[in-house]
């Protein structure tokens, strides 16, 4: 049923975007942003579903839940940082967007490096 | 979090550019500017407000402290 609701505001709002874009530009581009947002709160309330459900099946196996929880940090910042260099480029702005989207690596990086130092020293410990 | 946002911001886009019309055409273009401008601040108040309860929610869901 969120489905129809999803599709209903976007092309909602790509319409009234599409009015207001002749006269003021500006606010057009405000309107997009306010729709995605909006289309995000519609799905907002799913998503912890679905990190319950990896927080559980994770806790069954031995696996640390360090890299569960990195991985879903992860998870979140791409998704901010996608949205971002998103709207930046509808507003026509592609450098500001690949430097967010640098921002963005480099915070993913971060991120990882445990997950990174774990795994070289099980690959270690299996060398001989 | 209900769809009127996004129909108030476009009532006032659309209310600022009549005015702004009427305004050029009375030959105040400094007044239709400045109607231009508290437009876009107010939407402006509104889209920022949007964009924080986005970073509170998405920092809660994933636990991005």
């Amino acid at each position: 049923m969120d489905i129809v609701q999803i599709v209903g505001v976007g092309i909602v709002a790509a319409i009234l975007s599409l009015i207001i874009k002749q006269h003021k530009p500006e606010i057009a581009f405000l309107i997009s942003i306010a729709a995605a947002i909006f289309i995000f709160f519609i799905i907002a309330d799913k998503l912890p579903y679905i990190v319950n459900v990896f927080n559980d099946i994770i806790n069954k196996t031995q696996i640390d839940t360090v890299f569960i929880s990195s991985l879903i940090k992860i998870i979140g910042v791409a998704y901010i940082t996608e949205c971002a260099s998103q709207i930046c480029r509808d507003m026509g702005e592609n450098s500001i967007a690949s430097k967010i989207e640098l921002g963005g690596k480099v915070i993913i990086m971060i991120l990882g490096l445990p997950i990174l130092k774990a795994l070289t020293e099980t690959i270690l410990q299996i060398l001989p | 979090m209900n769809i009127d946002i996004i129909f108030k911001i476009a009532a006032i886009g659309i209310l600022v550019s009549v005015v702004n019309h009427v305004l050029t055409r009375a030959g105040r273009e400094e007044i239709a500017m400045l109607t231009t401008l508290t437009g876009v601040v107010i939407v402006l108040l509104m889209v920022v407000n949007l964009i924080n309860d986005l970073f509170n929610n998405v920092r809660s869901i994933f636990r991005l402290y």
